[in-house]
């Protein structure tokens, strides 16, 4: 059951990404099937077992944010203040709402590890007294949201929400509820990482987590299929706009989709690997449904975690047959973007659900780039190589951490009702 | 390289100011805009650059470009 009256629409999207510097250059992107993965140039990698990556490309930070700003703030924070610029600029609220009604929530999954590294070599190699007096407000996991805040005068609620690879996905569904609360008219949700650093690739690495498909960068992640060897990792950040339906529609707001829902739950089961047949994942999309209204013959089609990893795409597949039902799950289209931006962490849930709300927003459904030869037992439709036209009318983005975090929000198609 | 060009390559640098900002009587707070973090910060830039400590006593009264190149030569640091 719709649980409140206020519902929430998505009226903005800003995204920078290892395969475009907009959200619209992006999604164009995943539509097509390019892939940003490349060999890692931002560190030597020669030292990893995974030396390819998602990276930004060809990006000055200084031909998007004012000089000082920019030197005063992490990788991260460039990702999130690029991302949430485009978004605000993309909704036209500027001007159209109360500061004080306007929030902010981004999730990182790590936060400026960046900084952390270059002071703390500083006060291994010239002592602590060199460390910078900006280290902390520019490390710490929260300060993405601050900037935000200050950059774009919001002066309402302002957070991070920390969840790993799900922290974007919370932002969202906790920005949603907040704006049904009444606690907010708009806020900000989105989550922004930038992991490439010899601790952030390495501890990865030592979790034999990313793939080693070196020598062939293109198709390393390969959500789903038989040859999948680990997920790719990548950096970025991507933030939406939600807004109440009615003060949206006061202004004669672009919709782009409504945030109908969310589920959010916890395996309570181990670190890193999900529960046994993603028991965890399943409820969260079952709750989301439920939260939107829905059953589960509404949903049309699922941006799916899909990170290319051994555990996560074939307990994420049981899990959607739990949730919806064998015969729904056969009759959708899942696919996995990360085919082609790779695992952009704190940043994926966000990313995702911009695609999410553009397939309903467009009627197309971005593929599973890489796939050739689906696993055993990963027998969905995960609309494998090419883009597919279909109106469809709901959709679900699921988005899982480290943890047992698990979140899915759930999309609808506006229609004006 | 003078000294002055010196502490204003510096301030430039750290605080984002255009050169000509940098002028003798400029207060750091008010005229550069440095806020409290900015001016730690510079503090570290000059002692890196010249190879001197500037405690913290000594550190507060450098509240202009001319003062804190008053303080350099009287270091010794012009010659």
């Amino acid at each position: 059951m719709q649980s409140m009256d206020r519902r929430v629409v998505i009226t903005g999207v800003g995204a920078i990404s290892p395969i475009g510097m907009t959200a619209r250059e992006s999604w164009e992107n995943a539509v097509a099937g390019r892939s940003g993965i490349r060999r890692i140039s931002l560190i030597d990698p020669s030292d990893f077992s995974s030396q390819i990556g998602g990276e930004v490309k060809g990006y000055d930070p200084e031909e998007y944010l004012e000089r000082k700003l920019a030197k005063r703030t992490d990788r991260y924070t460039q990702f999130a203040l690029i991302s949430a610029r485009e978004a605000f600029e993309d909704s036209g609220l500027e001007g159209n709402i109360e500061p004080e009604r306007l929030g902010v929530i981004i999730g990182s999954g790590i936060g400026g590890i960046t900084t952390l590294e270059r002071e703390h070599k500083v006060a291994l190699d010239k002592g602590v007294h060199r460390i910078n007096p900006f280290f902390c407000p520019m490390m710490i996991g929260n300060i993405a949201a601050g900037q935000v805040g200050i950059d774009i005068g919001a002066k309402g609620l302002n957070f991070s929400a920390v969840s790993a690879c799900a922290s974007s996905g919370h932002a969202i569904a906790i920005g949603a509820d907040m704006i049904r609360l009444g606690r907010a008219e708009a806020i900000l949700s989105g989550g922004s990482e930038a992991p490439m650093t010899l601790t952030g690739i390495g501890g990865f690495c030592a979790l034999k987590a990313l793939s080693r498909r070196n020598d062939d960068p293109q198709t390393a992640s390969r959500p789903f299929d038989r040859d999948r060897d680990g997920f790719v990792i990548a950096e970025g950040g991507a933030v939406v706009v939600l807004e109440e339906l009615e003060h949206a529609r006061a202004r004669g707001a672009n919709i782009i989709a409504e945030l109908s829902g969310s589920g959010m739950t916890c395996d309570a089961y181990h670190i890193t690997a999900p529960a046994e047949n993603g028991e965890g994942s399943a409820r969260a999309m079952r709750l989301a449904i439920e939260h939107s209204g829905m059953v589960p013959e509404d949903i049309d089609y699922i941006n799916a975690h899909g990170t290319s990893t051994q555990l996560n795409d074939i307990n994420e597949t049981i899990a959607i047959k739990t949730a919806l039902g064998e015969e729904n799950a056969r009759r959708i289209m899942v696919s996995s973007t990360k085919s082609v931006t790779g695992h952009m962490l704190g940043a994926a849930g966000a990313i995702e659900a911009i695609f999410t709300s553009f397939a309903l927003n467009e009627g197309v459904i971005p593929p599973t780039a890489t796939l050739q030869n689906p696993d055993e037992g990963c027998d969905l439709d995960y609309v494998p190589g090419k883009a597919r036209q279909a109106v469809i009318h709901a959709a679900l983005s699921n988005s899982l951490g480290f943890g047992g975090h698990n979140v899915t929000l759930a999309l609808r198609k506006y229609t004006g009702e | 390289m003078e000294l002055e060009n010196r502490v204003a390559e510096i301030i430039i640098d750290k605080l984002g100011v255009k050169p000509e900002q940098v002028t003798p009587e400029a207060k750091f707070d008010t005229d550069l805009g440095a806020d409290s973090i900015d001016q730690y910060e510079l503090i570290m830039g000059f002692e890196d650059a010249f190879g001197l400590r500037i405690d913290e006593e000594e550190a507060t009264k450098l509240t202009t470009v001319g003062k804190v190149v008053e303080y350099l030569k009287g270091k010794g640091l012009d010659q």
